[in-house]
């Protein structure tokens, strides 16, 4: 049920995101969702990616400092109120959010939310009773 | 007033080398019959205190260390009981322990003596208001210009560093003429009193004596000229007695060392061959009158030369030349020393196999600061923010636990940090001093 998120520790400098970009282009590695959690000091750079194993590898290689989370992505309704109603879910049942973000430019009726919780397997569980959808992770890779 | 004690500080040489022969030898027999340490060592030479015929035979004795202080920590190579020692300071290490030092009363008299002829060359007196801003406690520092001043019978204002604001609405207000400091922080002081809106005009102060680190020519023109004074270097070091091993008289021209007390001499740091007049070598001193803790041969790391012509203040002590270098990789980050191997010693206990760091040097409003730069390798990563701020923390914690300064600590990529023939460059000093 969880996705591989790929994170790399970035130093604040021009250039860098170019750099990780470009070597996953290279093997020819899409990247569905990413995000950027920064500092003034340093960033974390977060990637979904269709090939997280190769993704991985080749960044390592390539120097860079990485490593592979488990996180969970769901689906929730395209309109007001929709996240809402899971951050809701998870706050009753008091499981806290490391961090979250939104996939890429993907035009569908559902938005697609990449979460990162303190109780993974409780927030599946919890999200699964109320009938939030999980995206299986094939499914996420393959966006 | 030009000299503290005229008969000694322009004594004929011939006359001072006949004082320190005799002194030397008394030293050497009282380190053999009262230190195994010292003993041993001079066994393993074949020496006996017999064999010190002329002032050149100090040349067949062995060197003293900063290990060799440490291995006897604490009070290993003390040359008293106990009971007579009066004092003790001590000067941070490299691994934790410190080195640690001990006075008697009659050390401590003669600490109060070169510190004496120190201030006055620096242009005190009894009249004058002498303010000493360096750290009192167990740096040597504070209390050694304190007891100088005293002996003198100037107006001693204890004030001890920091509390920068306080400091000078207290120049003003208690009339100092004298400032005792680092040479950093009297720029410090007179940048805060620019923005308090105080003008030198407003201070008496007509001189400072400014040492425990390295400071430039150009140091000294904007301190004199900030502050409207006259600013001498003054050298020393806890091993010797602390401050008032050497001092400047107004022709700034070297440091006059008070040899009849510290017999120096200039070596090649590689081969411990003694280097003639002029000639650049690290600098080795000789205590020939203090009794708790007498060295033999100490070597200083500190590289320097002695020029023995004739002052023009009519002062015939030896001079130094201002200190240009170290023989390790030391560095010294206000006052205090800094040296790889603690920030190193620290990565290490916090897990690191095999740490990349580097430490960045350089001097901000006049005061050194210190970033340790840390590559982050993935045993240190985490996905989250918080985790690694939180690592940020405790490395600096840390750091500034071992070292007593403040530092900031910089987390970088992995392999950033410049490496030359596959060895990292460990510090970048960037202060133009
Ligand atoms: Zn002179």
């Amino acid at each position: 049920m969880f996705v591989k998120q790929i994170s790399v520790f970035l130093e604040n400098k021009s250039g860098r995101l170019a750099e990780v970009t470009g070597i996953l282009g290279k093997h020819d590695i899409d990247i569905s969702a990413l995000s950027i959690a920064d500092t003034t000091d340093f960033g974390i750079l977060r990637l979904i990616v269709n090939k997280p194993d190769l993704a991985l590898q080749v960044l390592k290689e390539n120097g860079f400092t990485v490593s592979a989370t488990d996180v969970i992505a769901i689906a929730v309704e395209d309109k007001p109120g929709g996240l809402a109603k899971v951050l809701e879910i998870l706050y009753r049942r008091d499981i806290g959010i490391e961090y979250m973000y939104a996939f890429v430019g993907k035009v569908t009726d559902q938005a697609l939310v990449i979460l990162k919780v303190e109780k993974a397997d409780e927030a599946i569980e919890v999200l699964r009773e109320n009938n939030v959808k999980i995206l299986p992770a094939e499914e996420v890779y393959a966006l | 007033m030009r000299y503290w004690d005229e008969h000694i500080e322009c004594m004929d040489r011939s006359t001072l080398q006949e004082i320190q022969f005799k002194r030397l030898v008394e030293t050497v027999k009282r380190v053999y019959t009262s230190v195994p340490y010292y003993r041993k060592k001079m066994q393993e030479r074949g020496i006996i205190p017999e064999d010190i015929k002329s002032l050149d035979d100090l040349k067949k004795l062995p060197f003293t260390t900063k290990q060799d202080l440490r291995e006897n920590y604490p009070y290993g190579l003390f040359a008293v009981p106990l009971s007579e020692i009066v004092r003790i300071h001590a000067s941070s290490g490299t691994t934790g322990k410190p080195t640690v030092v001990g006075y008697t009363k009659h050390d401590i008299g003669i600490w109060s003596e070169v510190m004496a002829r120190t201030l006055v060359a620096a242009g005190a007196d009894k009249h004058s208001f002498v303010q000493i801003a360096y750290g009192y406690g167990l740096f040597t520092g504070g209390l050694g210009v304190h007891y100088g001043a005293e002996r003198i019978g100037a107006s001693v204002i204890p004030i001890s560093s920091g509390n920068t604001r306080r400091q000078i609405q207290l120049m003003v207000d208690f009339g100092t003429t004298v400032l005792a400091c680092t040479p950093s922080y009297a720029l410090y002081l007179a940048e805060t009193m620019e923005e308090m809106g105080i003008d030198k005009s407003q201070l008496k102060l007509k001189s400072g004596v400014f040492g425990a680190e390295p400071w430039s020519e150009n140091m000294r023109k904007e301190i004199e000229l900030k502050l409207n004074i006259k600013a001498y270097d003054i050298y020393g070091l806890s091993e010797i007695i602390g401050p008032g091993v050497s001092f400047e008289c107004e022709y700034q021209c070297g440091m006059h060392i008070n040899e009849d007390h510290f017999l120096p001499e200039i070596i090649n740091p590689e081969t411990g061959e003694v280097l003639g007049e002029g000639e650049y070598g690290e600098l080795v001193f000789t205590t020939i009158t203090k009794e708790g803790l007498p060295l033999i041969r100490y070597r200083t790391r500190d590289i320097t030369t002695l020029h023995y012509d004739r002052c023009k203040c009519g002062r015939t002590l030896v001079r130094m030349e201002k200190v240009i270098g170290r023989t390790d990789d030391m560095i010294i980050i206000r006052g205090v020393n800094v040296f790889p191997s603690q920030i190193e010693s620290v990565l290490l206990e916090m897990g690191e196999v095999e740490p990349h760091y580097q430490l960045i040097v350089d001097r901000v409003n006049n005061l050194d600061v210190l970033e340790v730069l840390v590559e982050v390798s993935e045993r240190m990563f985490s996905d989250e923010v918080k985790k690694l701020e939180q690592l940020e923390k405790k490395i600096t914690k840390a750091i500034e636990e071992t070292l007593g300064i403040s530092v900031k600590v910089r987390l970088v990529e992995p392999k950033t940090l410049e490496r030359s023939e596959g060895k990292a460059k460990r510090v970048i000093d960037k202060r133009k001093i």
